[in-house]
């Protein structure tokens, strides 16, 4: 098992080699660079002048060198100045980071809370009013865009209700450190959370339901019910255990889908996160933050197929000696 | 009569096809008694393995009719609500399946597999429970058991897998066990030792072994009696020695005729007319048999044909078979089991 | 000259390792098998799961890529010969399945089922096509009219008998049925088996017959070849296996076939605990040094077997 974890991590080195080249080129093609981005609006600065900017920070050297220095420099945790924000990039995603995370893993809970026992309940009792409940609020769930919900969300319970802050991650009124704090973080989640993951358990309902479904018909099923088994314990401790394997080899590419997600999460709700910095970024034209971005969640989503590839080792012992 | 374990009573089970309930078990009566092994033969599509499903009420209740007498040790089983079957399955009626492949959990190491039944039936606690799994491991041979229990199914051979199927099957002791093709999936020289093995615990035990098989040797190694099943009924039911030197049935007949000759006479096999009727369109009455055997006149079968008792325990269904020869027998030749398509 | 000759053919598994994986150490599946077909010849290859013969029966079609050995068809090596004729002379050699059910495919009809071979090799017409298959489904005793169906129309010995049509279409020398009846009842396997007879006679075909059920193969091959972990064990007539197996796997197999007469039960088992003590006790006897089956000795001129 640990040979196996360390060969994959290897792998993920020629992946994210390629990644970051890939990005890198990306980020050269996009119209005017880092020196037109800071000068914008300041038409006194001539074009020599910036040509002048442009030798003194290396952005006429050959690729590879500018490349090299970049790739160096973004190991150690340095991704360049933001030219809009006027500090640098990694100052600027710290607090992000730590944001962001916070409502990924309260989004990914929440979602296998709410998709768990609806696909168990939607698949052991196939056809009943229940399970049509269930599919039906998965296609729903499935048609409906994120940001409409989103709105929805905010302006029921935002603004009409008014249960819940309808922006930013934390009052800033209250101290770090305290229970209060904590609390209010977690009043300042719900919302989001609640709008992303509504939206985020239709492939795991979908999954489990038909697992389930399938796993019904297998004849281990059939042994277990011969023993004298319960049903209960027949659903739990048999057909569950055989049909969550997918659900958790899942799990990392879970990841993906909150990325993309929380682009519109952190935009609609002004929730202090990299989605958000993301979208301001671009409207700015601020490059080297876009390219930090894309950097650290290609990287993400890289690191969500390796947790799959070892979860799915770990659950499932058919495949753990290879 | 007290060692009757099982009467089975007019027993019918519907399949439900596009709405419609369809009878693959049709009317079928039988006793088994401790210490015997029954054995239910027949073809793919007879009804054999519908029976053992439903008399351990593993068929699914929405589309499944399930009707008649199942009585075990006085209690019919069909009547019985879930909870209580559930106390009687895998205690006292324990059921073996066909394939070891499939049958065991995937994802559960073998040790607990087995432990299941007791957790269920027995209390006992953890170390007792373990030490009997490796007892139960080490009765179906498996020597190296402290090893086994902690394997998963896929870490055995199938002969292993199925030895482990048996273990768990005599978990808690049964005094019926239902056999579903258990060596089919097996190679020869494995069906041999598993068949032994089978036949050595029943010994010890005592217990009744309702044995469903398509393999007429398998029948011949195992069985006291025979039923031989076509189209959801009983046939021929006899005494094993009576099936094999003295077959009535034209059914039964025609499969011991279609057999490849142990003795390495390569004579042209018996090939039986026709395919069995799927039984959505099985005709139901009359006998079963007749469109199988068209050189035998319709006069000559019953119009409702039943068992007919023509020896001590010896039992045919229908008169057709006073009349009844293989082609192959009037004709001199073989020649005539020809290939018909339909 | 034989028709299918093998020499030493040796198939390994796995063939190459994967990306960043260390690479496992090949397994012998078939290790050195030979042995050789003569026109006309019904030949069995038997044993049990594992022991090699369907992998033999793939390396002879092309399907697995040999480690070592040669297989010669009508003298030709069939692996040093170019992609293109080697594809020209496997229309002489025919393969049929274990499962009807999953080897035809369900989505087109018997009459496209059947000219799909016919249209790899051959460039007919229509109407010549349309006769052919007409005349090959006769042949395999469906009526004409079946060849606008589909494969789940038919039951399975009928579908073992569409599989046997596509396999004849292109006229083949040799044919090989891995376990051509395994998957079929009684009844249906006699079908079958007598059919695959009158075909076998008919066509003067020469068979490879592969199977685990020793009844069958005695009914219906001339020589048969015992494989036992990749390597053939014994080799002879139906009578020099049936009547004088010679090695104890042989003897074992035999002897597990199962009994049709009940009075002879327990003869029957004690003769069985008496080959497999005697097996255990001389298990060492089959095998070298290093754990591989030895070599096949001369018996008799039809009867090999790996004894010391």
């Amino acid at each position: 098992m640990l040979v196996f974890i360390v060969r994959r991590t290897l792998l993920m080195i020629p992946q994210l080699l390629l990644l970051s080249i890939l990005i890198f080129f990306l980020a050269k093609q996009m119209p005017g660079d880092a020196v037109t981005g800071a000068f914008m609006g300041k038409p006194n600065v001539s074009a020599e002048q910036m040509e002048k900017i442009r030798e003194q920070h290396g952005l006429n050297d050959p690729w590879i060198v500018q490349y090299g220095r970049w790739i160096g420099d973004a190991v150690r945790g340095d991704f360049g100045q933001s030219f809009v924000h006027k500090q640098p990039v990694t100052q600027l995603l710290a607090g992000r980071i730590e944001n962001t995370i916070w409502l990924s893993v309260a989004t990914l809970v929440v979602t296998y809370l709410i998709a768990i026992p609806l696909g168990m309940i939607a698949g052991r009792w196939t056809g009943s009013w229940a399970d049509q409940f269930i599919v039906t609020y998965n296609y729903v769930s499935f048609a409906t865009p994120v940001f409409v919900f989103a709105l929805l969300m905010l302006y029921v319970f935002g603004f009409v209700l008014n249960w819940f802050p309808s922006g930013g991650s934390v009052d800033i009124r209250v101290e770090e450190g305290t229970a209060e704090y904590v609390w209010d973080k977690l009043k300042h989640l719900v919302l989001p959370v609640l709008s992303g993951s509504l939206l985020l358990t239709y492939s795991t309902v979908q999954y489990l339901r038909n697992e389930i479904i399938e796993t019904k018909m297998k004849d281990f099923v059939k042994t277990a019910r011969a023993k004298g088994v319960s049903e209960n314990v027949v659903y739990h401790r048999h057909i569950l255990r055989h049909s969550i394997l997918p659900i958790a080899a899942f799990l990392g590419y879970e990841i993906t889908g909150l990325i993309a997600g929380s682009v519109f999460i952190e935009t609609i709700f002004s929730y202090p996160g990299l989605g958000r910095l993301f979208i301001d970024s671009i409207m700015t034209r601020d490059f080297t933050v876009v390219t930090a971005l894309v950097l650290i969640s290609g990287a993400a989503v890289i690191v969500g197929t390796m947790l799959s590839d070892i979860i799915l080792r770990m659950v499932d012992p058919r495949i753990r000696l290879g | 009569m007290e060692d009757i374990l099982l009467t089975i009573h007019k027993l019918r089970t519907s399949f439900q096809i596009h709405g419609k309930f369809y009878p693959a078990v049709d009317g079928i009566s039988l006793t088994i008694q401790k210490n015997e092994v029954l054995a239910i033969v027949g073809e793919s599509g007879c009804g054999k393995s519908a029976l053992a499903l439903s008399i351990m009420g593993l068929h699914p209740s929405d589309r499944t009719l399930v009707e008649g007498i199942i009585e075990f040790q006085g209690r019919n089983l069909l009547q019985l609500p879930i909870a209580e079957l559930n106390q009687i399955r895998g205690k006292r009626l324990a059921m073996i399946f066909q394939d070891p492949m499939t049958a065991l959990h995937p994802l559960m190491i073998v040790g607990r597999q087995i432990e299941e039944p007791m957790n269920v039936h027995l209390t006992l606690s953890t170390k007792e429970k373990k030490h009997r799994t490796l007892q139960l491991l080490e009765r179906v041979g498996i020597q190296n058991n402290e090893q086994v229990y902690q394997q998963y199914p896929h870490e055995l051979s199938g002969g292993m897998r199925q030895r482990v199927l048996i273990a768990m099957a005599l978990a808690c002791d049964p005094v019926l066990l239902i056999a579903d093709e258990p060596t089919t999936a097996l190679d020869v020289t494995i069906q041999a030792q598993i068949l032994e093995l089978m036949k050595d615990l029943q010994r010890q035990s005592q217990a009744g072994i309702l044995l469903i098989t398509h393999d007429l040797g398998v029948v011949a190694e195992m069985a006291d009696r025979v039923a031989v099943m076509y189209a959801g009924e009983i046939v021929e039911l006899a005494p094993v020695r009576e099936l094999f030197y003295n077959p009535k049935h034209p059914y039964t007949r025609s499969l011991l005729q279609s057999l490849p000759s142990a003795t390495g006479q390569k004579q042209k096999l018996h090939v039986i007319e026709g395919i069995v009727p799927a039984i959505e369109h099985l005709k139901r009455n009359g006998c079963r048999f007749a469109s199988r055997i068209p050189w035998i006149s319709n006069e000559l079968h019953e119009g409702e044909p039943i068992l007919h008792e023509i020896a001590a325990d010896h039992f045919v269904r229908c008169r057709c078979h006073e009349h009844f020869y293989l082609p192959a027998e009037r004709m001199g030749d073989e020649s005539n089991a020809s290939i018909t398509a339909t | 000259m034989p028709l299918l000759q093998l020499h030493d053919v040796t198939v390994q598994f796995p063939e190459k390792g994967g990306f960043l994986k260390r690479t496992i150490p090949p397994r012998s599946v078939v290790d050195q098998v030979s042995f050789q077909i003569f026109q006309g010849e019904v030949y069995g290859l038997v044993g049990e799961s594992g022991c090699g013969k369907s992998t033999t029966a793939r390396a002879i079609m092309g399907l697995n890529s040999l480690a070592n050995g040669q297989i010669l068809f009508q003298g030709d090596d069939l692996y040093q010969m170019s992609r293109a004729s080697r594809k020209l002379r496997m229309k002489d050699i025919q393969m049929i399945f274990q499962d009807p059910y999953s080897s035809l495919n369900p989505r087109k009809n018997v009459w496209n089922i059947i000219a799909e071979p016919l249209r790899n090799f051959e460039s007919l017409s229509k109407e010549e096509e349309l006769a052919k298959v007409q005349e090959l489904v006769e042949r395999v005793g469906l009526n004409a009219e079946s060849i606008y169906q589909y494969p789940h129309q038919f039951s399975g010995g009928q579908r073992q008998r569409i599989g046997i049509a596509r396999a004849l279409a292109l006229r083949p020398q040799l044919l090989i049925a891995d376990e051509p009846v395994s998957a079929l009842d009684v009844s249906v396997q006699a079908q079958v088996l007598n059919f695959m007879k009158d075909i076998q006679e008919e066509f003067d075909l020469t068979v490879l017959f592969i199977s685990h059920d020793l009844g069958i193969v005695r009914h219906m091959c001339d020589r048969i070849g015992i494989m036992y972990k990749g390597r053939l064990v014994e080799e002879g007539t139906v009578e020099d296996i049936y009547e004088r197996p010679s090695h104890l796997y042989t003897k074992r197999l035999v002897a597990a076939m199962p009994e049709l007469n009940p009075e002879k039960r327990s003869e029957k088992v004690k003769q069985r605990r008496q080959i497999n003590e005697q097996y255990e006790l001389a298990a060492d006897q089959f095998f070298d040094s290093s754990g591989r089956i030895i070599e096949l000795r001369k018996i008799s001129d039809t009867h090999r077997a790996a004894l010391k």
